[in-house]
């Protein structure tokens, strides 16, 4: 089951630790994967762990003409475009009170803004093959909401809107578009929260420790499987019982 | 020149599964010949590969009939 042999995926974000653990995963199950991202640097060493079947594409999500070349040298890199994995994020916290418009607006380009170009970018290809996954990674905070990231929710939550209004646009074409939500997950991103914040957090997961990267790309290599194909416009939660929804 | 009109209507039946009969000029690709929105998308897809042309969004919107189709082609079309 969830073999993707032959298929073709794009991950943007790949340097982070989810994404990178999502670029793992998916060619661990065949796939061919193009990495993106901003750090260049972080997707040659991930390349190079990977070996055969990847490739490199540089691209900042900030930047429209940068999204689109993105979506082209993919598709050019493995002759097609079948999985799209929408990771890239940002985040600028703030308290509402002091968030700066730019803060506000950053957050919502780049995660969002973005994440809708690139999408439509590779819908084309999609709809020719009869054949697509798009997966976006949000977050539990998009639903559930988080002091200080009023900015990071709304674009998160904007994500889920935005991925239901897609799944259904496109169903008939065989393309399916889902979100994987994760809660806490263990990334160099918590990784520089004291012991003191982290116990906090956990008071509030039943599974009383953090989530692995490996376990947010296993949901993604479930979606992007042909065996989730009447699976769209849904959102897997996976958090350890964090938020129930 | 044509033979443009002919294989307008050849990728309008095959990608509409409708009659040859009812692909005429006038005929409305909603209206007349049961497309949807994502079908006259994927017809102005299928028309930019077939003669090798783009045809942009503000273009693709006007492009009702059969007869708009094979207008903008013959008038943009290199092969």
């Amino acid at each position: 089951m969830f073999d993707l042999s032959g298929k073709a995926a794009l991950v943007t974000g790949a340097s982070g630790g989810i994404g990178g653990a999502i670029a793992r995963g998916l060619h661990t199950q065949g796939a061919a994967v193009t990495l993106s991202g901003t750090r260049v640097e972080a997707l040659d060493a991930l390349k190079a762990a990977l070996g055969e079947r990847t490739h490199v594409v540089a691209a900042r999500m900030d930047d429209a003409a940068d999204i689109d070349r993105l979506a082209k040298e993919a598709e050019a890199a493995m002759g097609k475009l079948d999985i799209l994995v929408n990771n890239a994020g940002i985040t600028r916290d703030n308290i509402s009170m002091r968030m700066k418009d730019e803060e506000w607006d950053k957050v919502l380009q780049v995660n969002l803004s973005g994440t809708f170009r690139l999408t439509r970018a590779a819908m084309r290809g999609m709809m020719r093959r009869r054949f697509g996954r798009v997966i976006t990674i949000t977050s539990i905070v998009g639903v559930t909401g988080n002091p200080g990231q009023a900015n990071y929710a709304a674009a998160k939550a904007g994500l889920i809107g935005m991925s239901k209004s897609l799944a259904q646009e496109l169903a008939s074409r065989g393309i399916t578009v889902n979100c994987v939500a994760p809660g806490f997950i263990a990334t160099p991103m918590t990784d520089v929260l004291s012991e003191d914040q982290k116990k906090v957090i956990l008071a509030r997961v039943p599974a009383d420790r953090l989530g692995m990267p490996e376990e947010i790309a296993a949901g993604v290599v479930y979606l992007a499987s042909s065996e989730a194909a009447y699976v769209t416009g849904q959102t897997l939660h996976i958090n350890g019982g964090m938020a129930m929804i | 020149m044509s033979d443009i009109a002919e294989r307008v209507k050849k990728i309008v039946v095959e990608h509409l599964g409708v009659e040859a009969a009812q692909v005429k000029d006038e005929a409305k690709f909603i209206d007349d010949l049961g497309a949807d929105s994502l079908d006259t998308v994927e017809l102005v897809m299928a028309f930019e590969e077939e003669f090798g042309i783009e045809i942009p969004d503000d273009a693709a919107e006007k492009i009702q009939t059969v007869g708009d189709a094979i207008g903008f082609i013959k008038s943009n079309a290199k092969s």
